[in-house]
């Protein structure tokens, strides 16, 4: 599996490290609904295509980097920055 | 359908083998039933076993997609154990543990189980130590362990590198002698064979594609082969249970779906007669009846419904059963496959009732589900049959990660890809 590293360019999979699933939000820190928090550290969408995730390139620039990659093919169709949120997101509102 | 026996065996020899029947029917699915288990693997064809024999519940179908033993209870590295830490896990694990030592006399299904130990490699001191702890806590719920020096366990495995230049070197080990394997295909047949036999329908290339609902009750299944109703409907789908829960609308759950890679080389001479498992990262080892040697490792760490795996963890596993075992660099390997794991968000499974009415829901077996399949079953029959979970899988809740009362048997919090 290649990732394209959006800071780099194309590297194996082997220089990253998987943090996950991208679509979780963080509830607000002020968030004192212990439901939203559970939510967000235990639930999962785990969806049998595509798939938006986080990953970090940990053996070359270090940076994070969202990725859509369909979990059936584990073809990657999409790759940018983490900076600046994951762009489901930003379809929420969230700063960009 | 008659009992397999060695007097049976010489029958049929005698007259050409031509008088075997099928080990199951080909049944059509009927209109309804009492009990519907989604999953026709080793898990779902154990639930029907022990719903019929234990609870004489005999009106059940089970719907597979493919066929007996297309998913995991055909891809797993067939470990069976019960060396697990944490009491919910030891207890249950042991249970499966004294099932598997009586189950082919049980099925009349000579299953091969073979009780030729575990063996967990420590490189530390301090790992050493951890397992120690670990032995002791499986002795004092009455399971077997002993410590193993590095002489013992090269008088044990002869093959084994126990040498101070080993990149890892081995400072003892924890075994459990009375675990081993069994013959995964056996387990299917065997536990399809026992079901089929006491009523059970199996119906084979049956995908369930949607659930029948009257209010928030479920009350059967829609298939690829009709609609199909139940009085009550049980999932044990492992790695396809978030996309088959989905058609009920329980869109999250505790489970990402991650690929375990397996592995089997050319058939040698006899060489490994126990299991062994690499402790400096993770790579376990045995050597099948036919001569291969089975192994694997880690999962590829992201989440995959591939049934496949990349080449980097191919090398990592490679590289720790060559630290083990350097006179293998010259084995070819023969084949290597993938399966689909339900990990959970703390490493255990779950066995409930719920999370809808009349659904019942067994799944986060992570990579270890092999070895749970009588248990699993037992308690997931006890669970459908009495709207209550047997006190064994009492502790296997879906709610337990929102009530805080995991069951971390390593530690690592909700981080699926390190469990």
């Amino acid at each position: 599996m290649l990732i394209t590293c959006p800071y780099c360019g194309p590297r194996d999979v082997s220089e990253f490290t998987y943090q996950g699933d991208g679509n979780r939000q963080r509830p607000a820190p002020a968030t004192k609904d212990l439901g939203a928090w559970n939510e967000y550290v235990y639930d999962r969408i785990n969806p049998a295509g595509d798939h938006n995730e986080i990953w970090q390139h940990s053996s070359g620039c270090r940076m994070h980097i969202h990725v859509v990659r369909n979990t059936l093919t584990h073809e990657i169709t999409d790759t940018r920055p983490a900076r600046g949120g994951h762009p489901a997101s930003r379809h929420h509102g969230a700063k960009s | 359908m008659a009992e397999y026996s060695a007097l049976a065996l010489l029958k049929n020899a005698l007259t050409g083998n031509r008088d075997w029947k099928p080990a199951w029917r080909k049944p059509e699915p009927k209109a309804s039933y009492d009990v519907i288990i989604v999953g026709g693997g080793g898990h779902g064809l154990s639930t029907a076993y022990y719903l019929a024999k234990e609870h004489g519940i005999t009106n059940v179908a089970v719907l597979e997609k493919g066929w007996l033993g297309s998913g995991n209870v055909g891809r797993n590295t067939v470990t069976v154990r019960s060396n697990y830490l944490l009491p919910p896990n030891t207890r249950f694990y042991e249970f499966s543990m004294k099932l598997w030592e009586n189950l082919s006399h049980d099925l009349n299904y000579n299953v091969m189980f073979s009780q030729r130990g575990v063996l967990n490699l420590a490189h530390t001191p301090a790992q050493l130590d951890d397992f120690a702890r670990r032995g002791n806590a499986m002795r004092h719920e009455g399971v077997d362990a002993e410590l193993m020096t590095p002489a013992q366990i090269k008088r044990l495995i002869p093959a084994i590198d126990i040498s101070g230049n080993a990149r890892f070197p081995i400072y003892g080990g924890l075994m459990q002698p009375r675990a081993g394997t069994a013959r995964h295909d056996a387990v299917a047949w065997g536990y399809a064979r026992g079901a089929d036999r006491r009523g059970v329908d199996i119906i084979e290339n049956c995908e369930v594609t949607g659930f029948l609902r009257e209010g928030d009750r479920v009350v059967g299944v829609t298939t690829t082969r009709g609609d199909i109703r139940a009085g009550k409907v049980a999932v044990a789908v492992a790695g396809s249970t978030s996309h088959v829960m989905r058609l009920a609308g329980i869109d999250r759950l505790p489970i990402e779906s991650h690929v375990l890679q397996a592995f089997v080389t050319e058939s040698i001479k006899p060489f490994l007669d126990t299991v062994v498992t690499f402790g400096m990262g993770h790579c376990y080892i045995n050597q099948s009846d036919k001569g291969g040697l089975v192994y694997g490792g880690d999962i590829d760490g992201y989440n995959s419904y591939a049934q496949r795996g990349n080449l980097p963890v191919v090398e990592d596993v490679m590289s720790e059963m060559l630290a083990m075992f350097p006179s293998l660099a010259g084995v070819r390997l023969l084949r290597s496959w993938g399966g689909l794991c339900d990990m959970s968000m703390d490493g255990s499974p779950i066995i409930t009732t719920g999370p809808l009415p009349g659904m019942y829901l067994n799944c986060g077996w992570c990579y270890g589900g092999f070895k749970a399949t009588p248990a699993s079953g037992f308690c997931f029959a006890h669970t459908i049959a009495r709207d209550e979970p047997h006190e064994l899988n009492a502790a296997f809740t879906l709610d337990r990660f929102h009530r805080g009362i995991l069951i971390d048997e390593k530690g690592q919090g909700a981080t699926p890809r390190l469990h």
